[in-house]
């Protein structure tokens, strides 16, 4: 029991590194995966074929494999930065993929009609964008995109493994203080409950406000 | 094509030509792109014949193969046990009994809400197993969960019409499961079970970070080699793609089962799932 007391500020600094990557990353997912559906749905040919490259690419890359390629290759080309930085780099491109994959299929359960009718009503691209199909498709984006943002907290989980500081990687130092493993096993797993609890009760909060009557 | 979403218009003369100029201007700036990273390849000495020599040995490509064979073996354990694992916890989510339901619902949801690297570290670490029966121990647990919401929403998803016929027909609960409801719900579900699998092979790679010697650790081993000058591009471009290949195969194939179950005329009865390889994520409530 005393495993947590003890240790609080190496319990706390892990606990903050892992909301810090979670959002940081969140953001450049959130970022990317808005510009990557924008590419999908233009009507420019190369901008589509590069987004669905990037979606295809990424959904089926082991993200140990991409946080192996990011964290030790891009210093081979000379970029060194912090790990904590390469790691935000890799959750957040990694899980823009399936962010863009949300936001796209929540523009295509916009039905034609509207944005026809927007048009026919004389409002401009932007108009029709902004005020008639954007709305509807952020309603029916949320959940989707909760759900995918929940996966990246605990996706962050591999972070640790690369010696960011982060929850899971504070089992290592407590080890070696001799605490008892199976205690701080549990307090780390609360720790992500708490993480991803939180996570979902602002998007069914979300939800709530601004999402589909049904 | 462009107008199977409400954003656009149907483009005109003007509008055409516009668009042309911006897929030349597009183009343009993603080739510049690619070669950039090209070049950037070429400049730090990528491609010197020290760096790739490697690849040649026999010794190197039976460690590569072994790795492979390592994370397929890894991959193939862990997906027989989740569908088994996964059958089971559905059965006890769908079952009558209300204290079996309670602790499948539990099961089920602590196993989707925990990392599934936090599971692998604890069995690794604090129950001190092999790297591999570690592995395959987290990824069936965590498999085998979301499996079984799989399962259970497929079952949920046949239409009401078809449990209620079974019933005024006589049969038992027993009965109509296996006979009615599961053939159809897994004819519906089998995009997103073998999406889920997609899941487990990428997961797979999680064995790495375990010291389980499966494809990756064959890669890290090579690529930290002082004699071959540090190869590791050559190490990613050589893995990865074999990585991501294997992972698209099965997602296409995912994607083949759920053109042809929707056409099938045994699923009429019920919506097929759409092949989404991760995205039958928690929806924790």
């Amino acid at each position: 029991m005393n495993v947590l007391t003890d240790n609080f500020s190496t319990f706390g600094d892990g606990f903050l590194g892992t909301v810090e990557l979670t959002v940081y990353a969140s953001v450049l997912a959130l970022v990317l995966g808005f510009l990557m559906a924008s590419f999908r749905v233009a009507p420019v040919g190369s901008l589509r074929v590069f987004g669905t490259v990037w979606v295809t690419v990424l959904r089926n890359t082991p993200l140990t494999l991409l946080f192996f390629a990011v964290l030790l290759g891009l210093p081979r080309f000379g970029l060194v930065l912090p790990f904590k930085v390469f790691a935000v780099l890799a959750l957040g491109c990694y899980t823009s993929a399936f962010i863009c994959e949300a936001l796209r299929s929540g523009i295509n359960t916009v039905p034609r009609g509207q944005g026809e009718a927007a048009r026919s009503l004389g409002m401009s691209f932007g108009q029709s964008l902004g005020l008639v199909v954007l709305p509807q498709a952020f309603r029916s984006v949320i959940p989707p995109v909760g759900s995918t943002l929940i996966a990246l907290a605990k996706n962050s989980a591999i972070a640790g493994a690369f010696s960011v500081t982060e929850l899971l990687g504070t089992y290592r130092t407590l080890s070696e203080l001799g605490y008892n493993i199976v205690w701080t096993f549990v307090w780390i797993a609360l720790g992500y409950l708490i993480i991803t609890l939180a996570i979902s009760a602002l998007f069914n909060a979300l939800e709530r406000k601004w999402g589909v009557a049904r | 094509m462009t107008t199977a979403n409400a954003l656009y218009d149907v483009p005109g003369p003007k509008t055409r030509k516009r668009h042309r100029l911006y897929g030349i201007a597009s183009t343009v700036v993603i080739l510049g792109l690619l070669a950039w990273i090209l070049y950037l390849l070429f400049d730090t000495d990528q491609f010197t014949y020290t760096k790739w020599m490697p690849f040649e040995y026999k010794g190197i490509q039976e460690l590569l193969l072994r790795g492979l064979g390592n994370t397929l073996k890894a991959f193939g354990l862990a997906a027989v046990l989740s569908l088994a694992l996964g059958t089971l916890l559905a059965v006890g989510r769908l079952s009558d009994h209300r204290p079996v339901r309670w602790l499948s619902t539990l099961l089920v949801e602590f196993f989707r809400a925990m990392p599934v690297l936090v599971m692998i570290f604890f069995i690794f670490v604090a129950l001190k197993v092999q790297p591999l029966p570690a592995l395959v121990a987290g990824l069936t647990l965590y498999n085998g969960s979301v499996l079984a919401e799989v399962f259970r929403s497929g079952v949920n998803s046949v239409e009401r019409g078809q449990r209620e016929a079974a019933f005024a027909l006589g049969m038992r609960k027993t009965q109509v499961m296996s006979y009615v409801l599961v053939p159809q719900a897994v004819r519906a579900m089998l995009p997103a079970i073998i999406s889920q699998l997609v899941v487990a092979l990428k997961d797979t790679s999680l064995g790495y970070l375990i010291t389980y010697e499966e494809f990756l650790h064959a890669g890290k081993l090579i690529a930290s080699n002082l004699d071959y000058d540090l190869p590791f591009i050559p190490v990613v471009m050589v893995i990865s793609p074999i990585y991501i290949g294997m992972c698209m195969l099965l997602s296409w194939f995912a994607g083949w089962v759920s053109r042809r179950e929707q056409r099938s005329p045994k699923t009429e009865a019920v919506d097929v799932a759409p092949a989404e390889p991760g995205m039958l994520l928690p929806r924790v409530q």
